[in-house]
């Protein structure tokens, strides 16, 4: 199996009261996407700020790298690039005086220092922006920027934290085009999203927590299997007859059926697709239309649903503030 | 995939450029005294980008000297210009000590924005943003100190000790002002917001300044007032630059300056620096 990029035990941090990361367990191979997927406040960040070596953990091991992050801190330091969920550039400088900045504080020479610059912003395609102030740049050029700012010195391994929280979906995707490109280059990449579709899209394997646990952890694949067969969704003609379609499906089904948000719509969790058919028949045979069906792999919404018994993807309410 | 030409397509990747900058080398990593210096050159830089902030090593030294020569001087020395040899070199130094509390606004944004979270997790030699802001501070206190005195030397003042005489003691200031800086490093790293470690640094700063011989001669205050401003550093370093502006070389003085300067980087740096490392 050879060493792992990541391998924690145990790990622990408390701010207060709070534990925000109460014993993560992980184990991360070399090369390819780890998605680390939560809601808000589920750990993900104090996680990740650990391995950065950033925050000294309360309690458990981390290594990064084979790096011990408390006793070798340096050592994790010089290997990896970390691109936070905030601004982890100097908004008031421009995109090159970034580049450049790091690259002289990471042993450049001045010359050196300014092509690897242009050649990071060409490849991040802000060779335009490059003399403009950082704080005038849109949302996706920002984390464009923050990512090349990483990679100033090419890392072992990196960490992205919730890279395209905010990103309107042509940037969200462009953001995605480069962490695929990353890792065909052999970059180990650590994510952490809230976002199930990004997690389903990019890595390999997903941890799921919670709470400052690791709740469930696998490929997309092995956590959706994890929950069923997948789910009937069906649309009726007639909203009023929702009631008596519940009914029919759970008959036939032998599992519960459930309204959707869609005042027309149910859905329900089989364990058994042979039975699909018959429930459609039957929804028929009781004079109830359907105007839409639909058999899916479980999302990782219901994943997540199931796991944790709430709704991975938070209302907004939390950043009201 | 499919003719959808609705909107324009997205820049696309370009893979090559992105091969070659992941193919990157890794040079040896710089000593201590570079990352500071270069820290230092991101603290022009801002400097460059946002010379709004220089207003307060502009405009309160300005304020401050014509307000006290012309509101206070004759009442408290007899005539303007008579105060005004004797008030100078002190608003040199109350203009360094308040324009050091920038330091700590600074660096309290920085790490609101986060970019000091990148900072720290490079692998540099660890004070070196601490010391490269203070090293970019030194200019700010330059430029503030040229201001004063140049603003003096247009009003009247006439330093007895000659260019030599104002350059050493601006050096001297400069020193202490570096010194002093790591008392307000040591804060930002323990409040939360720039506004109060703005607020906080105002409350350390008046009391500084004012109960001090920077605008009087304490002899007017009651003893035990005078017990204070005497152990007060900044009475000494106002002491040293009156001293020095004005033709003698107060050698004890100086030697007290020194110290105190010392102190301060050695209570307060290391403070900081474990603050620093533990930062949440």
């Amino acid at each position: 199996m050879g060493t792992f990029a990541i391998e924690t035990r145990g790990l622990k941090k408390s701010f207060g009261t709070t534990h925000a990361v109460a014993g993560v367990d992980l184990a991360v191979s070399v090369g390819g996407v780890y998605g680390v997927l939560g809601p808000n406040g589920a750990g993900k960040t104090t996680t990740i700020r650990m391995l950065a070596t950033l925050l000294r953990p309360d309690a458990g091991e981390a290594q990064v790298l084979g790096y011990d992050v408390v006793r070798d801190a340096r050592a994790v330091r010089s290997r990896v690039g970390l691109t936070g969920q905030f601004a982890s550039v100097d908004e008031d400088l421009t995109g090159v005086e970034n580049l450049l900045l790091l690259a002289r504080l990471l042993g450049y020479s001045r010359r050196r220092g300014r092509e690897r610059a242009t050649d990071l912003l060409d490849a991040f395609g802000l060779a335009e922006a490059a003399d403009r102030q950082v704080k005038k740049y849109s949302g996706g050029m920002r984390r464009r920027i923050d990512i090349a700012a990483s990679l100033v010195v090419t890392p072992e391994l990196i960490f992205l934290d919730e890279p395209t929280t905010g990103l309107d979906p042509r940037s969200r995707n462009q953001v995605w085009e480069f962490v695929r490109g990353m890792v065909a280059e052999g970059t180990t990449v650590l994510l952490t999203t809230q976002y199930l579709d990004e997690a389903d899209q990019l890595a390999d394997r997903i941890a799921v927590i919670d709470h400052g646990k690791v709740i469930a952890e696998g490929s997309s694949g092995q956590l959706k299997a994890s929950v069923g067969a997948g789910s009937l969704h069906v649309r009726l003609r007639a909203p009023e007859q929702r009631a008596e379609a519940e009914r029919v499906l759970a008959g036939v089904l032998e599992v519960p059926a459930e309204p959707s948000a869609d005042p027309a719509a149910l859905s329900a969790r089989i364990s058994d697709p042979e039975r699909v058919a018959r429930s459609l028949a039957e929804l028929s045979r009781s004079g109830i239309d359907v105007t839409e069906f639909a058999l899916g792999q479980p999302s990782l919404d219901e994943v997540f649903l199931t796991l944790t018994g709430h709704a991975a993807e938070e209302t907004p309410e939390e950043d009201a503030a | 995939m499919n003719a959808t030409t609705a909107e324009p397509a997205s820049a696309p990747v370009p893979e090559d450029a992105l091969r070659r900058v992941l193919a990157g080398e890794r040079p040896a990593r710089p000593g201590p005294l570079l990352t500071s210096l270069t820290f230092g050159w991101r603290a022009l830089l801002k400097i460059k980008h946002v010379p709004e902030q220089l207003v307060d090593v502009t405009m309160f030294p300005i304020m401050f000297t014509l307000m006290f020569t012309y509101l206070f001087g004759g009442a408290l020395a007899g005539s303007t210009q008579e105060y005004l040899q004797f008030l100078l070199p002190g608003i040199l130094v109350q203009a360094n000590v308040m324009i050091t509390m920038n330091t700590g606004i600074t660096l309290n944004t920085d790490i609101q924005k986060g970019v000091f979270d990148r900072f720290r997790s490079l692998p540099v030699w660890r004070p070196s943003p601490l010391v490269g802001a203070l090293l970019g501070d030194l200019v700010r206190y330059s430029i503030g100190s040229a201001i004063v005195i140049m603003l003096g030397l247009v009003l009247g003042f006439r330093p007895e000790g000659g260019a030599v005489g104002v350059v050493l003691s601006v050096v001297l200031l400069l020193v202490f002002s570096f010194c002093l800086s790591w008392l307000w490093t040591m804060l930002s790293l323990i409040l939360r917001t720039p506004n109060s470690v703005a607020g906080v640094s105002l409350m350390v700063m008046f009391p500084l300044t004012f109960v001090s011989n920077i605008f009087v001669d304490p002899k007017t205050m009651p003893g035990w007032l005078q017990g204070v401003v005497e152990v007060n550093p900044i009475t000494h370093l106002a002491t040293v630059v009156r001293g020095l502006m004005h033709g003698s070389v107060p050698a004890g003085e100086i030697g007290w300056v020194l110290v105190s300067s010392a102190l301060l980087v050695a209570v307060f740096g290391p403070i900081t620096m474990v603050l620093y490392r533990n930062k949440k």
